[in-house]
């Protein structure tokens, strides 16, 4: 099962983020991870949430353009090569990666948390390659317990 | 069927009006001639007496009236009657800081109101409807103007004036309002946020719209028809001339019908002031033949538009303009290009944008700065961000070949640029010449 990751709109002036992350505490959000793209006009903002619906309704209700996008979230042990094996397993099944972001969290200090944009039509297929490696592929119950 | 105010007039032949505007307008000019000594000289230097218009045939040998003669002659100067028989002023917003200050006796208020009937008739109204004027109300005279048409008609009247939207739509619903009249920038305003109350257009009890006082695109009314579902109506006129009402639009919708028996429209070339054949492209001029108070003589629109008397479907025989490309007032010269904000405005929509838009222009290094800030919508936004810098590109190119010339497009937050009760702000330009 694919994760919900909220997508956000961000006009590139002083002031967007804050208004953002403002939304969301008093909506009473937990943030899991979040990862900020930009251009010289416009950002896109990237985040993982514990109440997925509840955070872009939070945020369209602020004036926020926002979109649900499906990404791959993957567990990974945090050592040296922990990254490596698992790109390795994504290179030799082909497939391709457009954008990726870490975090750590929670009670776990030997684990980090790796979510990836895979093209849209290889997600099952991302899913199905880190299952048969053993690699814990997160669901939305998980974020909302790390 | 097609329903008129003043039907004998409205669908009166070619001869009559044409008997009725030689008589209006040679007791127009005496008029004239006696009371505003300011346009009396104006036809002394051109060498024309009263005696020499005898009709209609002779209206190009009258001197023009421009904005800089309302300015010049501010407040009085082009006044016609005693200020004792004036009973109202009505004056422009002011946009581009030329203030127009016009004045009516009771008689030319009843004129006017009878030319905003005829466009509420137009529109299908009857004293069966609910009519909400969500126009400015006070010196503006979009309020003013379709308030009295409307009750002329016998509507019940709502007149919540512009502004406080979600009271606008509280009385839309619970009065069952069926027309509404309003910029049409307002009116888009007002579909999106019932849209966004999750009102579909089956639930809008508007069957009508009568939208006016700024330039909108095609592309604009078949938006505004769609979220409201309604028929948009066009309505034109100049504070100068009365106000709303000037002309307007019948069920055929193809141009606006100039209310001849009170203005007669003229299409004079520009810059040789040379009047041209009909169906012409030119500059609008129009001479007010009723009004008492402020009576406009040759006046100079700054309107580009193409006038034709062909007869109309919908019965009425007075001339059709057709919509403007907009008020030379709100052309721009950008790198020496004339640019109409509508012309953008039909890009945004074309490619599937809201016409939430704003225009800012600069000088840095004696060039022309020329940006386009345009709202992301839900439908526009993607993950993506090479897909979005691609429509970014796709609007430049459409902007570019309906223009001629290159802007930075910047895609800016949702509700991010002010929205208008009245006129829309479309245009800052910062330019210091």
């Amino acid at each position: 099962m694919a994760l919900k990751q909220i997508s956000v709109f961000l006009e590139n002036k002083p002031g967007t983020l804050s208004e953002m992350t403002g939304a969301l505490a008093a909506a009473n959000i937990d943030m899991r991870a979040l990862s900020l793209a930009e251009t010289k006009d416009f950002g896109i903002a990237r985040l993982i949430a514990d109440d997925v619906y509840k955070a872009s309704n939070a945020l369209k209700d602020a004036g926020f353009v926002n979109s649900l996008t499906s990404v791959v979230g993957a567990m990974i042990p945090d050592e040296p090569g922990g990254l490596d094996k698992l790109l390795k397993i994504f290179h030799e099944a082909n497939i391709n990666l457009e954008y990726m972001y870490a975090f750590l969290g929670g009670d776990s200090v030997d684990h980090a948390y790796m979510i990836f944009r895979v093209g849209k039509e290889m997600e099952k297929e991302a899913d199905a390659v880190l299952a048969a490696h053993g690699i814990r592929v997160l669901t939305q119950e998980d974020v909302n317990q790390i | 069927m097609e329903r008129y105010y003043q039907e004998e007039i409205e669908c009166a032949s070619r001869e009559e009006i044409k008997a009725l505007q030689d008589e209006r307008l040679v007791k127009q000019v005496k008029h004239v001639w006696d009371n505003v000594p300011y346009y009396r000289k104006k036809m002394e230097e051109k060498g024309v007496t009263p005696e020499d218009i005898k009709g209609t045939e002779d209206l190009h040998r009258l001197p023009f009236l421009s904005k800089a003669d309302l300015r010049d002659a501010y407040p009085y100067g082009l006044l016609a009657v005693p200020l004792k028989d004036c009973v109202r002023i009505q004056s422009t917003s002011g946009t581009t800081g030329k203030r127009v200050v016009a004045f009516y006796t009771q008689e030319d208020i009843d004129l006017w109101e009878d030319c905003c009937a005829r466009a509420i008739m137009a529109a299908g109204g009857t004293d069966e409807d609910v009519c909400q004027v969500s126009y400015g109300y006070g010196l503006f005279t979009g309020g003013p103007g379709l308030n009295g048409g409307s009750h002329k008609v016998g509507c019940l009247t709502i007149p919540t004036s512009s502004g406080n939207t979600e009271r606008q739509i509280m009385f839309i619903q619970d009065l069952q309002a069926t027309i509404l009249c309003c910029t049409p920038s307002y009116a888009a305003y007002i579909g999106e946020t019932m849209k966004e109350m999750g009102l579909t257009p089956d639930e809008i009890p508007l069957k009508a719209g009568i939208f006016g006082a700024e330039a909108w695109s095609e592309e604009m009314r078949r938006d505004i028809e769609q979220t409201l579902g309604i028929k948009a109506y066009d309505i034109y006129g100049l504070t100068e001339l009365s106000g709303p009402g000037v002309s307007f639009e019948c069920s055929a919708q193809q141009g606006m019908h100039i209310n001849e028996d009170h203005f007669i429209a003229e299409i004079i070339d520009p810059d040789t002031e040379e009047v041209l054949p009909e169906g012409s492209q030119g500059e609008l001029v129009f001479t007010a033949i009723t009004k008492k108070a402020f009576p406009m003589m040759r006046y100079r629109t700054r309107d580009i538009c193409v006038l034709t008397r062909e007869q109309c479907s919908c019965g009425r025989t007075h001339v059709r303009m057709r919509k403007p490309k907009g008020r030379s007032d709100d052309m721009l010269i950008i790198r020496g290009v004339n640019v109409f904000p509508s012309q953008i405005e039909t890009v945004l929509m074309n490619q599937g944008y809201a016409a939430n838009y704003q225009i800012i222009i600069d000088r840095v290094n004696h060039t022309d700065t020329f940006d386009v800030q345009v709202e992301m919508t839900p439908e526009m936004f993607t993950d993506n961000m090479g897909e979005i810098a691609e429509r970014q590109k796709a609007l430049v190119e459409g902007m570019r070949s309906m223009l001629g010339i290159s802007p930075k497009v910047s895609l800016v937050a949702p509700k991010s640029i002010a929205r208008s009760e009245g006129k829309a702000v479309r245009v800052i330009d910062k330019r210091k010449i």
